[in-house]
């Protein structure tokens, strides 16, 4: 008799666990369909034009292209190299930032959210400019330096890869703090206590109790500012004064000057691959269940 | 070109954005939709040219700003109707022609009798003629600047920092004229891959002292105007402007690369007789010399000078001005057709090295 009931119980589980099931999957259908139509589908659209020569037809010279010109390789190293220096200054600044407003009273943390915020609700066309008319040679900055005497020639801050660096920074620096904030806030502060009670100093207890459970922050944080760096176009192109040609840049002036899309299409490929290539690796070296397990 | 900030993705988003402000369904036989680069220069065209030329002929024209030639390939690849007519260099309309995306023009209805030669083709009807000039700070040099292309390349009788456009148009041009190519010999000497190499070297050598490469006719007049730095490429009417909100600009016709830009059609505009009518309209010598005003783009039409259209003072400030004109190279547009794209592709190894 036990045993049936036991069955029938199972049964109806079973059931229920099957309807929950579909029930989940119908509350993430919109959003596959929208990935699917919105991602996708542009994404081998892209793949598929790639191959598209001027003249319409099936070709690789537009990867070709890419393998004569020693202009398409820098322009890609310039790319990795410019959200890589971008990532690790977010991180340098970001993170003790972040850790301060951690661990200071929420409405004080509150206060300083606001000043991470403002500039990020602000234009980016904005910022950037505004970034040239402090910088340049006879910019804010320089002026000021200058008749103060505390330097004798303008510096060079813009129209380079500091400059565009400097942009870059302050535009993705509250895409690594708002993930890594919302990280620390969560880490139980009776953890790093009680390694102190249990005798660590406060550099002990940082390095092998708070820092290890705000990894999973700090490399969300890391990852949204590589990805949004590989694609970025206005800032410098404003600040970088020519000198700093990423792909986006590369793109858009081989549209004008192939008049097909295919032409830009493979670079497109091409950063969508080695972007995907990288964080694969990337994976692979700093392996995140690890972290996932400690945290 | 001249006066937008190119930024191109933003421009096509925002272009993109602009066309949907036209409502295509309910545009009227009269009606005619023109884009031009915005700025200075289609605020001169809207005053001098567009507005008064669509009275006179008694129709509507409604305006926008667009991003180039790769604009007008966007809409017609893609069967949209945004526009009638579009304000292009030489060049755009010649390499969109070469693409098929152009109407060809009628000139048995446009009246090009009096336009000076080689100031329209098939594609293009030349309105308005303008100089890629080496522009230097009077500040740094006082009235001694670079007056010649070898001055704007020789660092140290003329030590400062530089600025050169991001694309390759009229720059090889110049780096040639510095080598001591003469005028009549530029583009023979350019019709090789040897001689386009030997015009990037002279660029080259003279890199580390470039500052900054320029994108639009905006950005080289800031870079004057804030004395970012002491010379750059550019051209002519940007510098005017900006000389008159008070830049420190000078310039030389002796390094002038004479251009000129006009109107085109795109293939299958709807209105594209009237359209062909309007470009007719004008071409007329009254509206090119009122354009003038707001600009210093001369006119392409000779009967402006012949009628005595524009004071003399104010002739004397342009391009085209005989005693301007015959220090002057003028653009080849068929050069660009053939070698642009690899140009192109070397400018940018060039500026990436």
């Amino acid at each position: 008799m036990a045993v049936l009931d036991q069955n029938l119980n199972q049964a109806a589980l079973t059931q229920l666990a099957q309807r929950e099931h579909y029930t989940f999957f119908g509350l993430t259908l919109p959003y596959l369909v929208l990935v699917g139509a919105m991602i996708i589908i542009p994404i081998g659209w892209l793949f598929f034009l790639s191959f598209i020569g001027r003249d319409g037809s099936f070709s690789f010279e537009n990867y070709e292209r890419m393998i004569n010109s020693k202009a398409y390789i820098r322009i890609f190293l310039t790319t990795f190299k410019i959200s890589i220096l971008t990532t690790f200054f977010c991180a340098l600044l970001g993170y003790p930032l972040a850790y301060f407003m951690s661990q200071i009273s929420r409405k004080w943390a509150n206060i300083c959210m606001i000043g991470v915020l403002i500039p990020f609700w602000t234009s980016l066309l904005v910022r950037t400019y505004a970034w040239l008319v402090l910088l340049q040679k006879k910019g804010l900055v320089n002026s000021v330096a200058v008749d103060l005497g505390l330097i004798s020639e303008p510096i060079k801050f813009v129209h380079n890869t500091s400059g565009t660096l400097i942009g870059m920074v302050h535009i993705m620096l509250p895409f690594l703090i708002l993930p890594l904030y919302a990280n620390m806030r969560a880490i139980d502060p009776h953890c790093v206590k009680a390694a102190s009670s249990l005798g660590a100093t406060p550099t002990r207890a940082f390095w092998t109790v708070f820092f290890p459970l705000s990894i999973p922050g700090l490399l969300a944080g890391l990852l949204i500012v590589f990805v949004l760096c590989l694609g970025f176009y206005v800032t410098p192109a404003v600040l970088g004064g020519g000198k700093v040609i990423m792909a986006a840049m590369k793109i858009s002036s081989n549209i004008e000057l192939y008049f097909s899309w295919g032409a830009a299409s493979a670079l497109g490929v091409v950063l969508l691959v080695v972007t995907m290539l990288i964080l694969f690796i990337a994976s692979k070296l700093v392996s995140l269940d690890q972290f996932g397990q400690r945290s | 070109m001249r006066s937008l900030l190119k930024f191109k993705t933003a421009a096509i988003v925002a272009a993109a954005v602009g066309f949907a402000g036209f409502s295509t369904a309910s545009m009227a036989e009269d009606t005619l939709r023109i884009v031009s680069w915005g700025g200075a220069y289609q605020k001169g065209q809207s005053v001098g040219i567009f507005q008064p030329a669509a009275k006179a002929m008694g129709i509507t024209v409604k305006e926008d700003t667009y991003g180039g030639i790769s604009d007008v390939k966007l809409m017609v690849k893609s069967g949209a109707d945004k526009f009638d007519i579009f304000s292009s260099g030489a060049g755009g309309c010649a390499s969109g022609g070469a693409e098929g995306i152009l109407e060809k023009l009628d000139y048995s209805v446009i009246d090009v009798s009096n336009h000076l030669p080689g100031m329209y083709s098939d594609y293009c009807a030349g309105a308005d003629i303008f100089s890629v000039v080496a522009a230097w700070n009077t500040e740094t040099y006082g009235d001694n600047g670079p007056r010649t292309w070898a001055d704007f390349f020789d660092v140290e009788k003329f030590p400062g920092t530089r600025a050169m456009r991001a694309k390759v148009d009229a720059q090889l041009e110049a780096a040639l004229l510095a080598d001591g190519v003469p005028m009549e010999d530029i583009y023979q000497v350019l019709d090789s891959e040897e001689g386009i190499d030997r015009a990037l070297d002279k660029i080259r050598s003279i890199k580390p002292h470039i500052a900054v490469w320029w994108t639009s006719g905006a950005q080289h007049a800031q870079l004057m105007k804030d004395g970012e730095v002491d010379m750059t490429t550019g051209w002519n009417g940007r510098f005017d402007v900006a000389k008159l909100d008070g830049a420190q600009v000078s310039y030389d016709w002796k390094t002038g690369i004479m251009d000129w830009e006009g109107y085109g059609i795109p293939k299958g505009a709807k209105n594209k007789d009237l359209a062909m009518k309007y470009i007719a309209e004008m071409m007329k010598p009254e509206y090119m010399a009122e354009f003038a005003k707001y600009i210093t783009y001369g006119p392409t039409n000779k009967k402006v000078y012949e009628l005595n259209l524009m004071e003399e003072s104010r002739a004397l400030e342009m391009p085209s001005h005989p005693d301007n004109a015959k220090h002057q190279l003028t653009l080849r547009t068929a050069w660009y057709a053939k070698w642009r794209t690899i140009a192109a592709e070397k400018y940018t190894e060039m500026m990436t090295e």
